[in-house]
């Protein structure tokens, strides 16, 4: 199981390419949505990055509660 | 002012092309009489057998203009798009962009409008989405997909960019279409529904099946081993057009508005004339009937005399029947002084582009009365009997200048500009 510390740096650099948002502000406490202003399109584009990168199975329905990055962090280190 | 109404003015100017990433860069081209015309350096060309190996290609890579994440998220022909469209913006002075909750010092966002048509739209997209889903499955196809290839994806990203809330539109019309969009813009501004429209054309499809259906129709020019003499308009040597990509976007404002702000003109967009041949769908009408009247009612509505006519930018893309079919509706419409120029012989076909691109520059010949040669035009085809640059660039003062586009479909746009 990968750890917290391991996924935040691969996935924000994910988030960075997919949305252009500078990695650096990609921190754990931060919503996609309002404070990232990253959109749904875009957020179906990091959850398929992120399948390939971590190994993990993302449905949409499971996209739809990752509301922060620690969200996204503690579904991937769960599932991977 | 024109005949109908208030004038239409341009005050900013935007193009990446074969020639240049902008618009002094393509100008000096087209003044130096430089081909764009390159090898196509890819390996389809061989493993399709394909009779073409050149094209006209960006001189600067959008990729390395505009952001990482706008390349990954926007078409070929949306970047240029958005990379012309900025440098017209910027040049027109326009300002912080506009928005519905902010407002804008210098145009309101409900009186802002973007026009940008395409020939083809997003087919590198389709192209490359296809491929992906035949060979890595539906979780590889990019969730922006719809929005890269369809055609009015340009206009909209152009009008997202800018915040502009009063319309955005794309009119297709294969060749015709970034001449159309001006025509379109003028149409805007003369019924006072808009103070600001951005209008153009942007083409980026330079692909094995574009290549090979053009070949097919037998319309390419063949010249493979001396890219840069390939398009050759008016010349008896001409066998096709050669394919190009690239972008051109103009500001135009109403007259009235652009004084108020205090703004620079450039030249006017005097009037506008469009009419459909209904003759073929590829071929042009040799007796140019269609394309005359396009050219007279640009004339009608800007208020001029053919008299006043002193230069056409031609669309002749250098096929062997479309070229002389336009000298023969110049001279219906106009007479036998006005002096000629191809652009084409420069810059290839830009398709849906190539009518806004050749509207900067024909505005430029006004401004600054000078009528670039036509590239690679050593001998005048002998049905064509009227005066066409070659060599150098010909000074001449010009009270009025017309641009031509035709597009398959016979779609006719003719576009007048006076000076400022």
């Amino acid at each position: 199981m990968a750890t917290n510390e391991e996924i935040l740096p691969d996935l924000a650099s994910i988030v960075e390419e997919v949305a252009g948002v500078d990695a650096a502000e990609v921190t754990s406490e931060k919503s996609f949505v309002d404070d990232l202003d990253i959109d749904s399109l875009s957020m179906v584009e990091i959850a398929v990055q992120a399948e390939d990168k971590f190994g993990v199975k993302i449905p949409d329905d499971e996209l739809a509660k990752l509301t922060t990055v620690q969200d996204a962090v503690d579904y991937i280190s769960n599932h991977s | 002012m024109s005949a109908t109404g208030q004038g239409v003015v341009v005050t900013g100017m935007g193009a990446t092309t074969p020639l240049g990433g902008d618009v002094a860069t393509t100008w000096d081209g087209l003044l130096a009489g430089r081909s764009g015309v390159r090898p196509i350096e890819e390996e389809w060309v061989d493993r399709f057998e394909l009779p073409v190996k050149i094209a006209s290609q960006l001189a600067t890579e959008p990729a390395d203009v505009i952001k990482r994440v706008e390349a990954r998220r926007l078409d070929r022909s949306e970047q240029t798009a958005i990379i012309a469209a900025r440098e017209a913006w910027a040049h027109a002075d326009l300002g912080d962009y506009p928005s519905l909750e902010d407002g804008s010092p210098k145009v309101d966002a409900l009186r802002l409008a973007v026009i940008v048509g395409t020939g083809i739209g997003g087919a590198l997209t389709l192209l490359g989405q296809d491929d992906l889903l035949e060979q890595q499955g539906l979780r590889k196809v990019a969730v922006l997909t719809i929005p890269m290839l369809m055609p009015n994806g340009p206009a909209a990203h152009v009008g997202l960019e800018f915040g502009a809330a009063a319309g955005v539109h794309a009119p297709v019309s294969a060749c015709a279409s970034g001449a159309e969009a001006l025509a379109w813009g003028w149409r805007m501004l003369q019924a006072n529904e808009v103070d600001v429209v951005v209008a153009g054309g942007t083409e980026a499809c330079i692909a094995p099946i574009t290549l090979a259906g053009f070949s097919q129709a037998r319309t390419m020019a063949l010249r493979n081993d001396e890219p840069e003499r390939a398009s050759r308009p008016f010349d008896t040597g001409r066998n096709g057009f050669v394919l190009g990509e690239g972008a051109g976007m103009v500001v135009l404002e109403r007259e009235e508005f652009a004084q108020a702000r205090g703004a620079t003109v450039h030249g006017r967009l005097a009037g506008i004339g469009t009419s459909a041949d209904a003759y073929h769908i590829t071929a042009p009408d040799p007796e140019g009937t269609g394309q005359s009247r396009a050219v007279a009612a640009a004339l009608r509505t800007a208020g001029l005399d053919p008299a006043d006519v002193g230069h056409v930018n031609c669309h002749a893309t250098a096929t062997n029947v479309g070229d002389v079919a336009e000298t023969v509706a110049v001279k219906k419409a106009i007479g036998d002084h006005p002096v000629l120029t191809a652009p084409k012989g420069s810059l290839g076909h830009l398709l849906g582009a190539a009518g806004a691109v050749e509207a900067i520059a024909t505005i430029l010949s006004v401004r600054e009365g000078l009528v670039p040669p036509t590239a690679n035009l050593e001998e005048l085809d002998p049905d064509v009997t009227l005066d066409v640059v070659s060599g150098e660039a010909r000074k001449m003062t010009l009270d009025a200048a017309i641009s031509d586009s035709f597009g398959f479909g016979g779609h006719n746009v003719c576009l007048a500009f006076t000076p400022a």
